[in-house]
């Protein structure tokens, strides 16, 4: 039987072994002979850090108190593996893609690289695992001191036992976690070491197994029936537990900070994945296999002691079998190191690089961050961080003082890290999850956690606050942790695990609802969730040319071809370079960042540069996309802009209406009253001279004929004007109906001078040439008589030199004929011109206006009905009109 | 039918009537008939025709009394009646102003630059008569005044 000191020597040399395999791996990994490393069996056995010192013994001993419920421990991952091997699988892709060195880093590097949300990650993980490191130390010491105590020696300090494996694990986390900043995080030698102390845990167990079955019972048939006769058949099964406990251990094996060190960070190639697929299940079916055949043996034979948790060691010890009990105990040891080597490796990479380094950045020694020394601070930030999580380890061992609470932690330390599911879940599936929604569920899923398990266990083991724990702070019987919500909790695991997951969830959805994304979380959101479409194009970008290239591509997106191969034309010229793609140098990179950001904004402008020329995290896909979207909103904003012009163009349009509307409306009124003006005024002489004559006494005959006279005329002056009015309204609205037929310009200039009463001796001298007017025309002659009466009987009413004469001329054109009336008067003042073909329009003439001044109006308005046209022609003496005659309207005759 | 509108109107001689009304008015027939109603009522009666000389006509026969047109070629009723206001000498000249246009705005605007009475044309003899005994009190008493002076 081996004594203490042998059992520290095995331990040592169990050590040095493992020393003396990772240094080999790392040898073999740096002279590239990492075929064995490389192999996905070693993969699938670094992976087995999940079955821990808790489960090697702990797995037996809680067969032996609550019958199968272990099996859930191995039922959740191994559903995972089995039927969410696609998220595994895209976990494991974004990881790699994303060059993810931790799950802090996974989660911040979601959400937009969120340092606050890395450092809940962290804090979380810190808090969740210390405990659970501490039950390694225990597990190990208790082991210790069963294997002493069976021996002759005994009563060593098993305290100090702890110490020394504390610092022995931490000496060699130490040495092989943080020989080099490797940016990919792996650690082969470290790898190799776990591997192989998955093999020795696991033919340790079965080892034991296969005593107990086929040497301490008479083989499997003899194991079933003591099994069917032992208390763990008749252990009842509680559904709701059941269910409860497969799921939460699913969540662990996802968010355990070293599950996801070994699955994710420490994988060199996705298709080791695929084999660890089935065979870390196989792994875990075989490490429970002889669980419950180990347990009944230890219930049943003496001398096994009163704690089932031991049995796997204490049933080889009591039957004398060392040799077994020695592989058993190097089998637990063995467990419990590599968990705690892979989770202080874990922690203190999330520690130094979220929480250690930011601060050292911070302060003044980090004004410089490119400075050299960098390398060692990150280094040293590590160390530290691993000496002090387990150094927190032993601390926490130390003060629990090995109660019995200590063995619970397991399942709580799984709620505390599940916590961190939906974030993660979500954040891979769901493009929609925000920074806010992920730090507003993993908050609130801390503190409930906090509240209803973690506390009370160190309340328990401490015997701290005991009524604060059963009737709540300040006595507020609902946030008592033994009844939250007033629920009688049968269960505290699993209503802490309904609530606090229930919460959480609750929380992050309504958080990612309610709250708008940043560029980068965006960015970052579509990498993850559509990792598979473009991590491939990851690879091939780090090379110069290619990122200029590549620039120029999200540049001529964002701003369109020309000005983007502009920019890089000139800046190619500037750096004295042929084919318009510049060095990536910093200088252009800052040109490119502003002119970008004129178009995405500062934030998104540098998000995009950066990611591509530092060949990290986004593909150009994505970039693309981003810019895609971009273009899109500003497409819609100029339609926009295009609208909003149309609208102020329509507007103006409508002003514009609405001007001529209230100025022909101004028009129709002065229309109106120049109407009443010319009827009112013959009306008023007709009412007047008739009321006169109407007292005739007054009157004498001569006066009387001449009223009579003045009547009449006046009479005459309204039907004139009444018919002018009608003939002006038919002819402005177009519903004129014209006589055309042949006529002979002569003839109808006789019949117009005749109805003027300008024939000799009229008042007016008219001169024609008979010759010219030997014209036929195909015209209305009746309008065409109107308007030249209208014409002649104008320079008979306003000619105003001594002897009148109107000379009327006509002037071939070729296509069509001019007549002009000409007389040898003053003519029509220079400012006046433009008025006169205006309705009411009479010119101030010495001799006064009888008519209404409707004639030019009517006269222009025949013209243009008949295709030709009336203008009057400036000269000097005398007015000229000019009638202009369509050519088809007229053929010489 | 062309008439100098200038002279026409049968003169009375002064002292006979009730005073002298000069009619500004460029229609001929309308400016007769006026002016063989106001004469026939006893007064002395002056034609004019137009609008831009009819200040210097005022001026030049200081009436009692001024009918005016408001369409007038050269200046408009409006304006001469302004130009009236303005003056020291006939600021309360007692004016009947004539409009044909029959817009109440006309109205307004005759009231508001001092008019003591307006009519819209057609209107009665009768009408005109009255409006014109209604304003014989003014004119009594500007003659007065202008008898002390």
């Amino acid at each position: 039987m081996l004594g203490f000191n042998g059992l520290v020597a095995v331990c040592i040399v169990y050590v040095l072994v493992l020393f003396a395999v990772a240094f080999w791996a790392e040898r073999s990994a740096k002279a590239g002979q990492v075929r064995w490393l490389n192999s996905p069996i070693t993969y699938t056995l670094s992976l087995s850090i999940y079955a821990t010192a808790w489960t090697f013994y702990g797995a037996v001993g809680s067969a032996a108190r609550s019958g199968l419920e272990y099996l859930t421990i191995y039922l959740g991952p191994t559903l995972i593996f089995v039927g969410w091997f696609w998220l595994l699988r895209k976990m494991v892709r974004i990881g790699r893609a994303q060059r993810v060195t931790s799950i802090a880093d996974m989660i911040s590097s979601r959400y937009g690289k969120s340092s606050g949300l890395a450092v809940m990650v962290t804090l979380l993980a810190v808090l969740g695992t210390t405990p659970y490191i501490a039950l390694q130390l225990q597990s190990v010491t208790l082991s210790f001191s069963v294997f002493t105590s069976a021996g002759a020696e005994g009563g060593q300090d098993t305290v100090n036992t702890a110490v020394w494996i504390a610092a022995g694990l931490a000496l060699f986390t130490i040495i092989f976690g943080t020989r080099s900043l490797d940016l990919n995080e792996r650690h082969p030698g470290l790898v190799s070491a776990i591997a192989a102390e998955a093999i020795v845990k696991l033919a340790a167990i079965l080892a034991v197994g296969a005593y107990v079955v086929w040497g301490v019972a008479d083989g499997p048939a003899d194991m079933l029936a003591q099994i069917e006769a032992s208390p763990i058949a008749a252990a009842p099964l509680n559904g709701a537990r059941w269910i409860g406990l497969t799921a939460l251990a699913g969540a662990a094996i996802l968010c355990l900070p070293r599950m996801f060190q070994v699955l994710v960070v420490e994988n060199s190639d996705e298709r080791h994945l695929a084999t660890a697929g089935w065979a870390f299940p196989l792994y875990l079916m075989l490490i429970s296999l002889f669980v419950v055949p180990i347990a009944v043996t230890g219930m049943s034979l003496p001398g096994t002691g009163d704690n089932p948790d031991l049995y796997v060691l204490t049933v080889p010890l009591s039957l004398g079998q060392d040799g077994l009990a020695l592989l058993v105990f190097l089998g637990g040891f063995s467990a419990a190191t590599s968990m705690v080597i892979v989770a202080a490796l874990a922690l203190s990479t999330m520690v130094s690089n979220h929480i250690i380094m930011p601060l050292w950045l911070r302060s003044a020694h980090g004004n410089n961050p490119f400075s050299r020394d960098m390398r060692s601070v990150a280094l040293t930030a590590r160390r530290v961080s691993i000496a002090a999580i387990l150094f927190l380890g032993w601390v926490y061992y130390r003060l629990s003082g090995g109660t019995a609470a200590l063995a619970s932690i397991g399942l709580i330390s799984f709620l505390g890290v599940a916590q961190i599911l939906p974030a993660l879940v979500g954040g891979i599936l769901w493009r929609g999850a925000t920074r806010i929604g992920a730090a507003l569920g993993i908050g609130a899923g801390f503190v409930v956690w906090a509240w209803l398990l973690l506390l009370p266990n160190i309340a328990e083991s401490g015997g701290l606050m005991p009524i604060v724990m059963a009737e709540g702070p300040f006595g507020i019987g609902w946030l008592a942790p033994s009844s939250p919500l007033g629920l009688q909790a049968s269960d505290p695991l699993l209503t802490a695990m309904v609530l606090s997951l229930g919460i959480n969830t609750t929380l992050f959805i309504l958080g990612s609802l309610f709250s708008f994304p940043s560029p980068l979380e965006r960015l970052q959101g579509a990498q993850f969730v559509n990792v598979f479409d473009h991590s491939r194009a990851v690879r091939g970008w780090t090379g110069a040319a290619g990122a200029a290239d590549d620039l120029r591509i999200m540049a001529q997106r964002i701003m369109g071809d020309e000005r983007a191969i502009a920019l890089f034309r000139v800046a190619a010229e500037k750096q004295g370079l042929d084919g318009g793609l510049p060095e990536p140098t910093p200088d252009f990179l800052d040109e490119l960042e502003r002119e970008l950001a004129g178009s995405v904004g500062v934030a998104t402008a540098h998000a995009m540069v950066a990611q591509i020329t530092g060949a990290a995290s986004v593909s150009v896909r994505d970039l693309l996309a981003v810019a895609d979207e971009t273009a899109q909103i500003m497409e819609y904003s100029s339609q926009l802009e295009a609208k909003s012009e149309e609208l102020a163009q329509t507007a103006g349009r409508l002003r514009d209406v609405n001007a001529k509307l209230t100025e022909l409306s101004v028009q129709k009124d002065a229309f109106l009253s120049q109407i009443s003006h010319e009827l009112r005024t013959p009306m008023t002489s007709i009412r007047s001279f008739s009321e006169i004559l109407m007292q005739t006494e007054t009157v004498d005959d001569a006066a009387r004929a001449r009223f009579s006279r003045i009547i009449h005329d006046e009479s005459l002056r309204l039907t004139r004007l009444l018919d002018d009015l009608l003939d002006l309204s038919v002819l402005e609205s177009g519903h004129v109906t014209l006589n055309n037929g042949q006529a002979r310009l002569g003839d109808v200039l006789d019949r117009a001078i005749n109805a003027a009463g300008a024939e000799a001796g009229g008042g007016i001298t008219i001169s024609r040439d008979r010759a010219q007017e030997n014209v036929t025309l195909w015209t209305d002659a009746d309008r065409l008589a109107q308007v030249f009466i209208n014409l002649i009987s104008n320079a008979r009413k306003y000619c105003d030199a001594e002897v009148p004469e109107l000379v009327i001329s006509v002037i071939d054109r070729g296509q069509g004929v001019d007549v002009e009336f000409r007389d040898n008067g003053s003519g029509i003042p220079t400012r006046q011109e433009a008025l006169i073909f205006e309705k009411f329009a009479r010119l101030e003439t010495a001799k006064g206006a009888p008519g209404a001044g409707l004639g030019l109006a009517i006269s222009r308005e025949i013209m243009t009905r008949l295709d030709g046209d009336l203008r009057y022609v400036p000269r000097e003496g005398g007015a000229t009109f000019r009638v202009r005659l369509p050519a088809r309207a007229s053929q010489a005759a | 039918m062309k008439q100098d509108n200038d002279t026409l109107g049968a003169a009375q001689p002064l002292g006979t009537g009730p005073g002298t009304i000069l009619i500004v008015e460029d229609e001929s027939n309308i400016l007769e008939a006026l002016t063989f109603i106001l004469s026939r009522a006893g007064w002395d009666v002056r034609g004019h025709g137009k609008g831009d000389s009819a200040l210097g006509e005022v001026a030049r026969l200081g009436p009692d009394l001024l009918v005016l047109d408001v369409m007038l070629p050269g200046m408009s009723g409006f304006d001469i009646l302004r130009s009236l206001r303005a003056a020291p000498e006939t600021k309360d000249l007692p004016v009947v102003m004539l409009t044909a246009k029959g817009q109440s705005q006309d109205r307004d605007q005759a009231r508001a630059l001092g008019a003591d009475a307006f009519l819209t044309k057609p209107f009665s003899n009768d009408e005109l008569l009255q409006v014109i005994t209604e304003l014989t009190p003014s004119i009594a008493a500007r003659r007065a005044v202008a008898g002390q002076g």
